[in-house]
């Protein structure tokens, strides 16, 4: 793995096109399932720059905090779909809007 | 220059992933795109020079995480009622507002990130040398992760045994 030449700006750019798209998705969608997919592209778009950063500088942080990331969506996802089987059963729908309302 | 050229298949490929895993009626249809965009992002990690993090987005992104996804929305069992819904809150009256502010927001990043200059990756940052930075001066920081995972895993199991309670 040598003589790699890819411009950071280019991955950063991907990373942001990602990112864009995964707020797009979370912004459009109303079905719980895919706002938490959105969420997991989002986080994804933030580990791969944060991952880019580390090797443009040849250190491993970038990839410790890609760990980390990772560990967040895992958890983050784990409590989301609980919420998913919860909405599912108390509102028989995945639409959000029909979960708009806060009480006990 | 090989290098250069998978990356921009790679990079394609991710976004294309995206967008369909975006715009997708079928939730199962959505999570494969999805899958796709994990597999070329791995792959885009391992060409700057990150193996150990490629080798992390597969197993644990494209393989565990995906998996509870599947499995969540195999015991919703949504019918094909649910496509037609969805189909319907795709016009493009509804996602036109949202696709400007997000184009907005993409516009000034791009921005800021043509100031960056210079290449990534001359040599590869080795499983052993993350390994060790991770268990030296970040240990504080896998102690956190592992209480976050714990709290995790408690609220999951709180929320899914109430719904299996209710259900009998």
């Amino acid at each position: 793995m040598e003589g790699l030449n890819i411009p950071l700006n280019h991955i950063l750019l991907v990373s942001s096109l990602l990112f864009s798209i995964g707020m797009l998705g979370l912004m459009i969608r109303r079905n719980i399932i895919f706002i938490l997919m959105s969420l997991e592209v989002m986080l994804n778009a933030a580990a791969l720059a944060f991952v880019a950063a580390g090797a443009h500088w040849g250190q491993p942080d970038g990839q410790i905090i890609f760990m980390l990331i990772l560990s967040i969506a895992a958890a983050e996802v784990a409590v989301g779909l609980g919420l998913v089987l919860q909405v599912q059963r108390r509102f028989k729908t995945l639409d959000m809007d029909s979960a708009n309302r806060m009480r006990g | 220059m090989l290098e250069i050229t998978l990356f921009y298949i790679a990079a394609t490929i991710a976004l294309a992933a995206t967008v369909l895993a975006m715009t997708r009626a079928n939730a199962i249809h959505a999570l494969i795109y999805l899958i796709v965009s994990l597999l070329a992002v791995a792959v885009i990690f391992f060409l700057i020079g990150a193996p150990f993090a490629a080798a992390l987005e597969i197993v644990i992104y494209a393989g565990a995480i995906m998996v509870l996804f599947v499995f969540v929305i195999m015991m919703l069992n949504l019918g094909e009622e649910g496509d037609a819904r969805e189909r319907g809150l795709l016009q493009p009256s509804i996602w036109a507002g949202p696709a400007l502010l997000s184009f907005l927001l993409f516009a000034e990043l791009l921005y800021m990130i043509s100031t960056v200059e210079g290449p990534v990756s001359m040599q590869a940052v080795s499983a052993k040398e993350v390994g060790l930075a991770l268990f030296g001066p970040y240990v504080l920081a896998v102690e956190i992760a592992s209480m976050l995972l714990l709290a995790g895993l408690v609220g999951s199991y709180h929320l899914g045994r109430r719904y299996l309670e209710r259900e009998e």
